[in-house]
C-alpha cells in the first residue's frame, strides 16, 4: 500500500509539475471564460447595416418596410434598372423590386444584390411580405384584421412535475439538455484525454525498460493502479482548477461590466387559485407571468431550480467511474504492444461505446425516462456520459444507485481483466500482439 | 544454512513454449553463482522466477531456507539485462524513487546514494534529466540503484553490456567487494571469460533443462579432455616413437636449449601415469602440465555436444555467436 502511494505521488507530480500541465491549466479557463464572454460581445456588437432600396411599382407596401437592426430600408420611386444601377453605384446593399403582379404571382418578387445576400434580411423582408399578403387577403374575404388578433393566443405550458414528496418543481426541458449533453461531452473528453495518458505512461515504461526494474520491486497490479490513480488525480486537479478559475473569470468580467450580463431573477409567481381572481386581477398577474417568461428569466430559474449537490456529486462520480472503467483498459492496451501505431487495433472497442453514448445521447434527451435512456444509463461503458445527460431532467433514486452500483462492479471487473493482460504485456517485446494473445494471457493463471 | 537460494524441480510453460523443465539450482551463500546458457533457453525466467515477477507452474522456491515469499522481494536485487529509466525524469530524484519501492527511508536512500554517486563521479548529474547522461553513466545509475538497499543476494543480467574497459573493471572491482562482505551473487552472461574470472559455482541451462551444474573447478577437472602439455629435453627417439602408442602429439614447438614442449592428448585405455612412465626411458622432463579446458569450450562441448576445435564450418558460426555474447 505504501508503496502504491509512493507511485501514485511520482505519477502525480511528475505530469502536475510539466509545463504543458501548467499551460493548458491556465488556457483551459481563459478559452472557457471567452466561450461565455464572447457571444455576449459579439450580439451586443452591431453588425454593418444591410441597406435596401425597395422598388414598390404596387404603392401597396412601401410603407410597411420598418428598418431593423440591421436592415434598413429606403423607398425610391424610381423603375428597377436606374435602381439597380443606383446599386453599382455602391448606394445601396440591395434592391427589393415589387412588381405589379405580385401579390398575384410571389414568385416574381425579386431581391437583386451584388454581394452575396445577408439571409437575416432576406427573412425578414419575406416576414414582413407574408403578413402584408395575408391582412390583405383576409381583408379580400372580408374577415376584420383584428377579430383575427384577437384570436391569436401564446401558449407556453409549464411543466410541472409532482415530486414524491409532494413538492412541485417547474421542469425547464431545454436548459436541462444544455447542461446534460455539457456534462456527457466533458466526460467524454476526460476518459479520453486521462485514458491515453495511462495508455502512453504504460507505453512509456515498457518501451524505455524500467518497467521490469520496477515490477522486481512491486506487483504489477500496484504498478498500473498507481498508474490509474495518479492520473486520475491530476484529472481531478485539472477540473477543479478550471471550474474555480473559470467562476473567477467570469466573475470578475460581469463584476467589471455589469450592463454586458443583465440577467435580473425573477420573483416566482405561482398562480395558485386563478379561479378565485377576478378578471382584473387575473389579468394583472398573467402579464406578470408573461414577463417572467423571457429566455433570460427562465434560464436562471431553471438554473437555480437544479439540485447542484446532485449534479457535482454525480459529475465527479460519473468521471471518475467512467475514467477508471476505461484506464484500466487503456492500461491494458498500453501494456500489450511496442509502439503507438499498433494500438490502433485495440483502441476501437473502447472508442466505439464512447461515440455510441454521445451519439445516442440526443435520443435520450428526447425522452429521458424512456427505455433506451434507462438501459443506456445503467450499462457500465456507456452509463458515465448517459448519466450525466439524464440527471439534469431528475433522475430516481433507484435508477441512479442502480448505474452507480454497476458502474462500480463494471470497473473492478475491467480492472480485474486489465491487470491479466498488463502482467504478462508489459514483460512481452517484439511480438505482434493479436486478440487472441490477449484472450490467452487472461485465461493464464499465476 | 549453505544456501541462500534454492529451487527445487522447477517448471513454467508459456502457451505452446516449455520455458523451464524440472530445474533445480543451489545458490551457495557468499559467492558468486554463473548462471549459464544460450539464448533462449530459460535463464530470464527463471531469474523472473526469482525476483517474483512470474511465477512458476510447478516447483519448490526457497529462500534462506524459508518458502519464498513478499518480504524477500526487499532482500533481493535485481539488475535486469534489458534496463532503462525514466528519461525526463531528474537522475537523484529518479533514483530516490526507486530506492522507496525497495522499503528504503528517503533520509538514508539520500545519504548513501550521494556516496555512491560521489564514488563514481555521477554527484554533478544529480539535478539533470536521465536523458542527458550518456549510456554508460545510466548503467551506473542502475548499478547504484541495484545495490543501494543492500540485498542478501544480488542477480546481475550481463551486468557488463554497454560499459566500456575501465568501467567494466570498476564494476568488477565493486561486485568483488560486495561478494567479500558477504552478499550472494547471481551472475548470468554469455561471457565465459568473465564467468571464470568471478565465479565459484555454475549452473548451465540450455533448451529449458539444466544440463550441468555444480563448482567451477571441479566440472573443469570433470570435463578434462586428456590434453597434457609435455616440456621434454635430451630426446633419444624422434617424439612420435616416444610417445607412440600411448598418446598422440596435437602441436608441437621448438623451444631454446633443446627442450621441446608438446601438447598430446592421452589415447583411450591409458592416463597420466602411463605417459610419464612411457617417456621417462628416452626423455627429460621439464615440465607436465594438465590443460584443463576453458569454460568456454564446456560451454560449447555442453550445448553442441562437440569441442570447439571438432567443429565443422558451419557449426563454428554458432561458435561465435556465443563467444560474441
Amino acid at each position: 500500500m505504501n508503496k502504491t502511494f509512493t507511485i501514485i505521488k511520482r505519477e502525480y507530480l511528475s505530469r502536475v509539475r510539466k509545463k504543458s500541465f501548467i499551460v493548458m491549466t491556465i488556457l483551459g479557463p481563459l478559452l472557457m471564460a471567452a466561450l461565455l464572454i464572447v457571444p455576449v460581445f459579439i450580439a451586443r456588437m452591431s453588425d454593418s447595416v444591410y441597406e435596401v432600396a425597395i422598388v414598390d411599382d404596387t404603392r401597396l407596401f412601401h410603407t410597411e418596410f420598418v428598418d431593423a437592426n440591421n436592415v434598413k430600408f429606403t423607398d425610391i420611386n424610381i423603375d428597377v434598372d436606374s435602381a439597380i444601377e443606383l446599386m453599382k453605384a455602391n448606394k445601396f446593399d440591395a434592391v427589393l423590386h415589387i412588381p405589379t403582379t405580385a401579390f398575384q404571382a410571389p414568385s416574381t418578387l425579386r431581391l437583386f444584390s451584388e454581394k452575396a445576400i445577408n439571409m437575416n434580411a432576406k427573412l425578414y423582408i419575406e416576414n414582413i411580405l407574408r403578413n402584408e399578403f395575408e391582412l390583405m387577403k383576409l381583408a379580400h374575404a372580408g374577415i376584420d384584421p383584428e377579430v383575427l388578433k384577437a384570436t391569436e393566443t401564446k401558449i407556453s405550458i409549464t411543466a410541472i412535475r409532482l415530486l414524491r414528496d409532494g413538492h412541485e418543481q417547474t421542469d425547464y426541458p431545454e436548459v436541462s439538455m444544455g447542461l446534460g449533453i455539457f456534462g456527457g461531452i466533458l466526460i467524454y473528453f476526460f476518459v479520453f484525454l486521462f485514458g491515453a495518458q495511462v495508455m502512453r505512461g504504460v507505453m512509456e515504461e515498457k518501451s524505455n525498460r524500467i518497467v521490469e526494474i520496477i515490477v522486481s520491486s512491486v506487483k504489477p497490479f500496484q504498478l498500473m493502479m498507481g498508474k490509474i490513480v495518479g492520473i486520475a488525480m491530476v484529472g481531478l486537479t485539472q477540473f477543479l482548477i478550471w471550474i474555480f478559475l473559470t467562476f473567477a473569470i467570469v466573475g470578475t468580467v460581469s463584476a467589471a461590466m455589469p450592463d454586458v450580463f443583465r440577467f435580473t431573477p425573477q420573483q416566482n409567481i405561482y398562480i395558485s387559485s386563478a379561479q378565485s381572481l377576478n378578471p382584473a386581477e387575473l389579468q394583472q398577474q398573467m402579464q406578470q407571468v408573461e414577463q417572467q417568461n423571457t429566455p433570460a428569466g427562465q434560464i436562471m430559474e431553471a438554473l437555480g431550480a437544479i439540485n447542484y449537490k446532485v449534479m457535482i456529486l454525480s459529475f465527479i462520480f460519473f468521471f471518475l467511474g467512467g475514467y477508471l472503467l476505461y484506464a484500466a483498459l487503456f492500461a491494458a492496451i498500453g501494456s500489450a504492444v511496442d509502439n503507438e501505431a499498433d494500438t490502433q487495433q485495440f483502441m476501437l472497442p473502447i472508442t466505439i461505446p464512447m461515440i455510441f453514448s454521445i451519439v445516442m445521447a440526443q435520443m435520450v434527451m428526447n425522452n429521458p425516462a424512456g427505455p433506451v435512456a434507462f438501459w443506456l444509463s445503467i450499462i457500465p461503458f456507456t452509463s458515465p456520459i448517459i448519466m450525466m445527460v439524464r440527471i439534469p431532467f431528475g433522475v430516481p433514486w433507484f435508477d441512479l444507485w442502480l448505474s452507480v452500483i454497476l458502474l462500480i462492479l463494471g470497473f473492478l471487473a475491467t480492472t480485474w481483466l486489465a491487470a491479466k493482460i498488463y502482467r504478462t504485456g508489459i514483460l512481452m517485446y517484439g511480438k505482434k500482439v493479436s486478440y487472441k494473445d490477449l484472450w490467452k494471457w487472461v485465461r493464464r493463471a499465476g | 544454512m549453505k544456501y541462500i537460494f534454492q529451487a527445487e524441480n522447477i517448471y513454467k510453460q508459456y502457451e505452446k513454449h516449455q520455458a523451464l523443465t524440472d530445474v533445480s539450482v543451489m545458490v551457495p551463500r557468499h559467492g558468486i553463482f554463473g548462471l549459464l546458457g544460450p539464448n533462449g533457453a530459460g535463464k530470464t525466467t527463471l531469474i523472473r522466477i526469482i525476483n517474483q515477477i512470474i511465477s512458476p507452474d510447478q516447483g519448490k522456491l526457497l529462500f534462506n531456507g524459508e518458502k519464498l515469499n513478499a518480504k524477500h522481494i526487499a532482500q533481493i536485487g535485481y539488475l535486469p539485462e534489458e534496463r532503462g529509466l525514466y528519461k525526463k525524469m531528474k537522475v537523484g530524484e529518479q533514483a530516490l524513487y526507486l530506492a522507496q519501492l525497495k522499503n528504503v527511508d528517503t533520509k538514508a536512500a539520500r545519504k548513501s546514494l550521494k556516496e555512491w554517486f560521489e564514488k563514481f563521479d555521477l554527484l554533478p548529474w544529480w539535478d539533470r534529466k536521465v536523458e542527458e547522461l550518456s549510456k554508460g553513466m545510466q548503467q551506473k545509475v542502475q548499478f547504484i540503484i541495484t545495490i543501494l538497499h543492500k540485498p542478501e543476494l544480488l542477480i546481475f543480467d550481463e551486468p557488463f553490456s554497454g560499459f566500456d574497459p575501465i568501467n567494466v573493471n570498476l564494476l568488477k572491482s565493486e561486485i568483488l567487494k560486495l561478494r567479500d562482505q558477504g552478499t550472494s551473487i547471481i551472475f548470468s552472461t554469455h561471457n565465459m571469460s568473465s564467468v571464470e574470472e568471478l565465479c565459484d559455482h555454475i549452473a548451465l541451462i540450455n533448451k529449458s533443462e539444466k544440463i550441468l551444474d555444480g563448482n567451477l573447478e571441479e566440472i573443469k577437472k570433470a570435463h578434462s579432455n586428456r590434453i597434457f602439455t609435455l616440456e621434454i629435453g635430451d630426446l633419444q627417439k624422434s617424439m612420435e616413437e616416444i610417445l607412440s602408442p600411448v598418446a598422440h602429439i596435437l602441436s608441437y614447438e621448438n623451444s631454446k636449449d633443446g627442450i621441446v614442449k608438446t601438447k598430446v592428448r592421452i589415447d583411450e585405455g591409458y592416463n597420466a601415469n602411463d605417459l610419464i612412465k612411457h617417456i621417462l626411458p628416452s626423455a627429460q622432463f621439464h615440465g607436465f602440465q594438465e590443460e584443463l579446458p576453458s569454460m568456454n569450450d564446456i560451454f560449447i562441448k555442453t550445448v553442441t555436444g562437440k569441442y570447439p576445435q571438432e567443429l565443422e564450418k558451419e557449426d563454428l558460426k554458432l561458435h561465435m555467436d556465443i563467444d560474441t555474447q
